[in-house]
């Protein structure tokens, strides 16, 4: 049976990082140099433990949900389950390469899209044929259309997340995780995403996604993790009653499924 | 087929209406084998999307036995093969991916390359502007109000081979060191191994420094050097060069990742390593080390010394034929020689028939030594933190 495959184990999972606080105090070379001579610590640095013994499996084929407030671990654990974040113990296994898509990973903003897609193909591994074979399907993907030959930067949000997803979705990954990059896309795009995800998943791949839209969790996901500070609440494939158990806990407005459903 | 353990588990309550506010963080923390429950409540059927082969009844699912206890994680996972995502791979296959990943960076370097200028009105015309510039200024500080001529027959060439090798160097080594906190985006964004990163950057200092060197040639022909066929060893030069680059620009890719204040330092550093370099003299012909034959070693055999030395030497004939040792040791020749040089008259007839401190052959030793010391050292040590670039 393919479901008694896992993709993804995490164990006991804790991750502390190191903030440097404020750009403020970054100072010029000459108080760098002091700062040496005299042995003093940045004085800006935070450790933030993000995540506090998570463990879970996820199988092939499955789309996992990752809800919970924010600033409760959520991005940090897929970050950690890309491999990163070093782990401060407990351990993530996974397979291949997991691929992490943020809404705030800038690629390269002052290059065009038609760079990016080149040389993030290139990053993800793709050969230079392979790239070119599927650059023309990265872009009608994105619908980006002419802004293609233009910077990154002179792109909408919207476009700029749609040329994301379509760059890290080009190819097939073992583990694809999504981290709120597809809030901004418009509703034809996100019918096109959403197919995009069944079909990673059809692949027999692992999708991870983040979002605060309970309705696109419920729509996507066959499961749902919920965090709060760094722990989990509650996990498993009852996707509805977990939702609403986070919304009914944040007071958040219960979803109104209606008799759409089905 | 999907469950989870947690070490605070609370029984789901499906449907609307579940209680709001249950005590969250109340408990000691439980070791997590013994937590690892499956979901009672997956045979109420509410998967929205059903996986492949959407099992029965849970407890007697095979799936759900792989969870039970009795099997801890690390064991599940090595069962099916997964392996820890932050592990690091060897050396022999991180270079290995290294490797496959080349078209990457080139791409990278190629792109990066372009884009630096494409905000300034001159655009790609600033890749020969800045050496001339730069060329200009220190011939107009060292050759002209400073005069470091002493003891260097084609100074101009002289002093723009020495600029412009030195340039290809200090700027690797500061781009180097903040290379992993400029791209951290692209780091947190996709896999691939970071050596890259560091690798790209310099590989966009040596296009910079190969369109410098067309610079160079044509004010090397233009103050009467001829083309002979020593200008062939420019190319080996260059090479150990970037080698030498790199692997020291891997350690301060991965000192300034975790400290960032090196980078603001490395300026500093590089520039007091460059009056230490005979970038605008001729380090034989320094007075001042007449009597300190081991200094004036050292001098000459620090890294970015010997690579001036051997680009010098092989473009220009002027030098290489007042170079010592040019011809036969002769002691009172060379004495009268040194004599002359002391009141500022330069002599080449005789001062080649000096001892060499360092010959155009240990420099040539010297320099892969330099190289492959600093890309083995480099290497190694850059990859050891692979797994920590991302972080923070």
């Amino acid at each position: 049976m393919a479901a008694a495959d896992p993709l993804v184990v995490v164990d006991d999972l804790n991750i502390v990082y190191r903030v440097f606080g404020s750009r403020a105090d970054r100072g010029t070379a000459a108080t760098a140099f002091l700062r040496i001579l005299r042995r003093q610590h940045r004085p800006s640095v935070r450790e933030v433990h993000a995540i506090r013994g998570v463990s879970f499996v996820a199988n092939r084929g499955d789309a996992v949900g990752v809800i919970g407030r924010n600033g409760s671990g959520k991005s940090t654990l897929l970050r950690a389950i890309a491999g990163l974040l070093p782990p401060e113990s407990g351990a993530v296994y996974t397979t291949g390469h997991a691929s992490l898509l943020g809404v705030n990973a800038a690629l390269l903003d002052d290059l065009t899209g038609e760079r990016n897609v080149v040389v993030c193909g290139l990053a993800m591994g793709m050969t230079p044929r392979e790239v070119k074979e599927r650059y023309q399907g990265i872009v009608d993907f994105s619908g980006v259309g002419d802004f293609i030959n233009l910077p990154m930067n002179a792109y909408s949000t919207g476009m700029g997340s749609r040329l994301r997803f379509a760059i890290a979705s080009a190819r097939s990954h073992d583990v694809l995780l999504i981290d709120e990059a597809l809030v901004t896309g418009d509703a034809e795009f996100r019918v096109k995403s959403r197919q995009r995800i069944e079909e990673l998943r059809a692949q027999a791949g692992t999708v991870f996604i983040v979002a605060h839209s309970m309705a696109q969790i419920e729509e996507t996901c066959n499961c749902v993790i919920w965090l709060e500070k760094g722990k989990i609440v509650q996990a498993g494939d009852d996707v509805p009653g977990i939702i609403d158990a986070y919304l009914a806990a944040t007071g958040g407005q219960p979803l109104n499924r209606g008799n759409a459903k089905n | 087929m999907w469950a989870a353990a947690a070490r605070l588990w609370l029984p789901p309550r499906p449907g609307r209406g579940s209680p709001a506010g249950r005590p969250r963080s109340a408990g000691p923390p439980v070791p997590h084998r013994l937590a690892a429950v499956s979901e009672p409540t997956r045979v109420k059927g509410a998967r929205t999307l059903s996986g492949p082969g959407d099992g029965p009844a849970v407890p007697s699912s095979p799936a759900a036995q792989g969870l039970l206890p009795d099997e801890p994680l690390t064991e599940l996972a090595a069962r099916h093969g997964l392996t820890p995502s932050s592990a690091r791979p060897g050396p022999v296959i991180y270079l290995k991916q290294l490797w496959q990943r080349r078209h990457f960076v080139l791409a990278f370097a190629t792109a990066r390359n372009i884009a630096m200028y494409s905000e300034a009105r001159l655009g790609q015309v600033w890749q020969i502007l800045t050496p001339l510039l730069n060329a200009a200024v220190y011939f107009l500080i060292f050759g002209v109000i400073l005069d470091t001529r002493r003891g260097v027959p084609n100074f101009i060439a002289f002093l723009v081979t020495g600029i412009f090798i030195f340039n290809f160097t200090q700027r690797s080594f500061i781009i180097a060191s903040r290379v992993i906190n400029d791209t951290r985006e692209l780091i947190r964004a996709l896999h691939f191994p970071r050596a890259c990163l560091p690798l790209g950057y310099i590989v966009i200092e040596l296009q910079q420094m190969l369109i410098s060197m067309v610079v160079l040639i044509v004010i090397v022909l233009a103050t009467g050097e001829p083309i002979t066929w020593y200008w062939l060893m420019v190319l080996p030069a260059i090479a150990l060069q970037t080698l030498f680059n790199v692997g020291v620009g891997f350690i301060l890719a991965r000192i300034g990742a975790g400290v960032e204040d090196v980078s603001q330092l490395i300026p500093f550093i590089v520039r007091t390593w460059m009056y230490a370099s005979g970038v605008m003299f001729f380090i034989p012909a320094l007075s001042t080390l007449y009597l300190h034959a081991k200094l004036s070693y050292l001098m000459q055999i620090n890294p970015a010394a010997v690579y001036i030395a051997l680009v010098r030497n092989s473009l220009l004939t002027s030098l290489r034929h007042t170079v010592a040792g040019y011809r036969p040791y002769n002691r009172q020749l060379c004495a009268a020689g040194l004599h002359q040089q002391a009141h500022g008259v330069l002599h080449p007839a005789l001062l080649n028939s000096c001892h060499l401190v360092v010959g155009n052959s240990s420099l040539w030793l010297y320099g892969v030594g330099w190289a492959i010391a600093a890309i083995v050292i480099g290497y190694l040590f850059f990859w050891q933190a692979e797994v920590t670039y991302g972080r923070g």
